[in-house]
């Protein structure tokens, strides 16, 4: 037993153990909560923020951080319906590839910055954010590009073709897959794990750690780009700030799901824990009527979104609070 | 001779802000130290662009004090909330939450500070002490619940967002017209007020935290931790002291920032570029983002060589739809300051300190 427990980490088990209970919270209030339709619904909504977060990962064990994921979504957006607009039946047929390809070179330029200017990625990538969007700003004002996502993006994002099983809910788990056999079995995969633990060390193993910076922040920029995609095809257009609510939740779930900040340690697994906490969370947290029993409970009058914001934050320090701790500076 | 050129050394990034400020300002103001060369480049602008405010930026006598005014109290906002954010950036954290601690206080302000004379001094310190509360609880955090500050800080910024959308769902209040006058009127008939309260703001806040012992250990805190733990600094309490202070300083910009809207608003969008700029700001201002270096008054530098561009394209009548684009530009270039490290060093092994 106490082995098992040993290879399977606390945050995981923490993180699991609190979906269980905002499940069976939930199934108090409504027993629709462990409806397999519910669930899956769930999933499907959480399969934009697992994709996001699969690129903010790869950056994270790194020890860097992207910021530029907001805008990088909206791009992907509307790059790919503005592409369909362009070329006409071609443009309908490259307007994924073209979309990822734009998000491929945001993240390439995110990683030359901190590659080889050696500036914080915290602050570049804020810095490429806010290029981007002021690109995008353009884009949208200047030319009126179509907006309109193509049937390709629509059917991949809302249709479910198999089993009753949503589409996108597939292209997360080629996403994790691929990801998960990245990490695990190829050397990029042992660079990126030692990089984040000291990069100093892997460039003196003869590592190009220059190259592993680029192809990590590649990789994100392309996945925020792919979850842009998705979502323009899920709300069936692409509109601007569209990416601006996933930037807090992709790190959270990262974090939650055990992935230390520092870098150099951390599982796709428990990303997906992360991931679907979160999506649960703020689900729960958008149905319970939380105006209602705040106003029974102390006859205080007040909106949900106030209480929501800070639910939702308390609740993610508190579950770093019990697991997400560094070590006590003593040297 | 030699320590002169250790001490021009240690601040040539401090000093690139101060002169890129005062540059800006000789563009802005069309000084004579550029003048001429200045007037040929404006006319050669105002050829491509077509502009109907030429006047304005002609003549610097049309630069009238009610002008200078409106971009003083811009440029004083931002420049308290970048100092508000050195504060973190020198124990080597980082506060996310500078946007969203300056838009609680200007809600609450917005609710608190009006009334009678009694009212609205009680009014003033609540708004203080909710800004240093809110920056306490995010070092309290970062203390003792030894967590990433870049974390805590997006997940307690939620929370302060939540606490203003909850005062202010939407925009409104009111404020004491008299005290807001005063504040955002000029003094003298001539220097604008904000900017003497920013300067209170160095000579009572700033100057006697970093002269103090507790001031002097964020700095060994920034710069080594381990150290400073070892040569018994009390890293607990300086790393609380810059975290409260920082809520102290937002709560600060708050106030200001409702003297001169006479109102609040929960606006997260505005909240998310003050802290962008504030990160900015306390870059250009020669900050160390590696902790342990730089000043709050580099800070302000940067935060007004940032809001002269800014007000620059808005006087070279920059259409607006690039002003955006130009922004995010300029604030890129500004942060690409700290690769200038890069060439210096000799040993690559270097670059990964």
């Amino acid at each position: 037993m106490r082995a098992l427990l040993k290879s399977v980490d606390t945050p995981l088990i923490v993180s699991f153990s609190f979906i269980l209970i905002l499940l069976l919270a939930g199934s108090l209030y409504s027993p629709n909560f462990l409806s397999p339709e519910y669930l899956l619904q769930q999933l499907q909504v959480g399969a934009f923020l697992g994709i996001i977060a699969t690129g903010a990962m790869l950056v994270i064990l790194l020890g860097h951080i992207d910021l530029s994921i907001p805008w990088v979504v909206t791009l992907g957006g509307m790059m790919a319906t503005a592409a369909a607009g362009w070329w006409g039946d071609f443009g309908v047929a490259i307007a994924v590839p073209f979309a990822l390809l734009c998000g491929l070179l945001v993240g390439l330029v995110n990683g030359l910055g901190v590659a080889y200017l050696r500036i914080p990625s915290m602050i570049f990538t804020l810095g490429i954010n806010a290029v981007v969007a002021g690109l995008m700003v353009l884009h949208t004002g200047g030319f009126a590009p179509q907006d309109h996502a193509t049937d390709l993006m629509h059917w991949l994002a809302v249709k479910r073709s198999l089993l009753g099983i949503p589409n996108v809910l597939f292209v997360w788990i080629a996403v994790g897959l691929a990801v998960v056999f990245m990490l695990n079995r190829t050397p990029l995969g042992r660079y990126i794990y030692a990089f984040g633990n000291r990069e100093s060390a892997t460039y003196l193993s003869g590592i190009s750690t220059r190259g592993v910076l680029l192809a990590c922040f590649g990789m994100a920029g392309a996945l925020s780009a792919l979850a842009g995609v998705l979502l323009a095809g899920y709300s069936t257009k692409a509109y601007q700030a569209m990416g601006d609510p996933y930037l807090l939740p992709a790190i959270a779930a990262v974090v939650l799901g055990g992935t230390n900040i520092l870098g150099g340690r951390g599982t796709y697994l428990g990303t997906v824990v992360g991931v679907i906490l979160i999506t649960l969370l703020q689900s729960i947290l958008s149905i319970l009527p939380l105006g209602a029993m705040l106003q029974n409970l102390l006859h205080v009058r007040l909106e949900a979104e106030p209480i929501r914001q800070v639910i939702y934050g308390a609740v993610i320090i508190t579950m770093l609070l019990v697991y997400g701790r560094s070590a006590k500076i003593q040297s | 001779m030699r320590s002169f050129r250790l001490w021009v050394a240690a601040n040539n990034a401090y000093f690139l802000g101060v002169g890129l400020c005062a540059l800006m300002f000789a563009v802005y103001f069309g000084a004579p130290p550029v003048g001429p060369l200045l007037l040929a480049l404006m006319d050669g602008l105002n050829a491509m662009f077509p502009s109907d405010i030429e006047s304005f930026v002609y003549s610097p006598a049309s630069f009238t004090p009610n002008v200078l005014n409106t971009v003083a109290v811009k440029a004083v906002l931002l420049a308290l909330v970048a100092m508000a954010q050195t504060l973190p950036v020198l124990t080597r954290g980082l506060d996310l939450s500078v946007g969203m601690m300056f838009i609680m206080t200007n809600c609450i302000a917005s609710v608190l500070v009006i009334g009678g004379p009694v009212d609205v001094t009680m009014g003033v310190f609540i708004v203080l002490f909710a800004g240093a509360a809110a920056g306490f609880l995010n070092g309290l955090i970062v203390v003792f619940g030894r967590l990433q500050p870049i974390i805590v800080t997006l997940a307690t910024g939620a929370i302060y967002y939540g606490i203003a959308l909850g005062i202010r769902p939407i925009p409104g209040g009111s404020v004491d017209p008299v005290l807001a006058d005063f504040i955002t009127g000029l003094l003298w008939g001539k220097v604008p007020t904000v900017l003497v309260l920013l300067l209170c703001v160095v000579l009572f806040i700033w100057i006697p935290f970093r002269r103090s012992v507790i001031g002097r250990g964020c700095y060994a805190t920034g710069s080594a931790e381990g150290a400073a733990y070892l040569s018994g600094v009390d890293i607990n309490s300086s790393k609380l002291a810059a975290y409260a202070l920082s809520g102290v300083l937002c709560a600060i910009a708050g106030l200001v920032q409702t003297f001169y809207t006479y109102n609040g608003e929960a606006s997260g969008p505005s909240a998310g570029t003050y802290t962008l700029n504030s990160i900015a700001a306390v870059v250009i201002g020669g900050t160390s983002l590696f902790g342990g270096f730089g000043s709050a008054i580099g800070s302000i530098f940067g935060a007004f060589s940032l809001r002269t561009i800014v007000d620059l394209l808005f006087v070279f009548n920059m259409e607006a739809l690039w002003q955006q684009l130009f922004n995010g530009i300029i604030l890129l270039l500004a942060v690409c300051l700290g690769a200038t490290r890069v060439f210096r060093i000799r040993n690559r092994l270097e670059l990964f300190t």
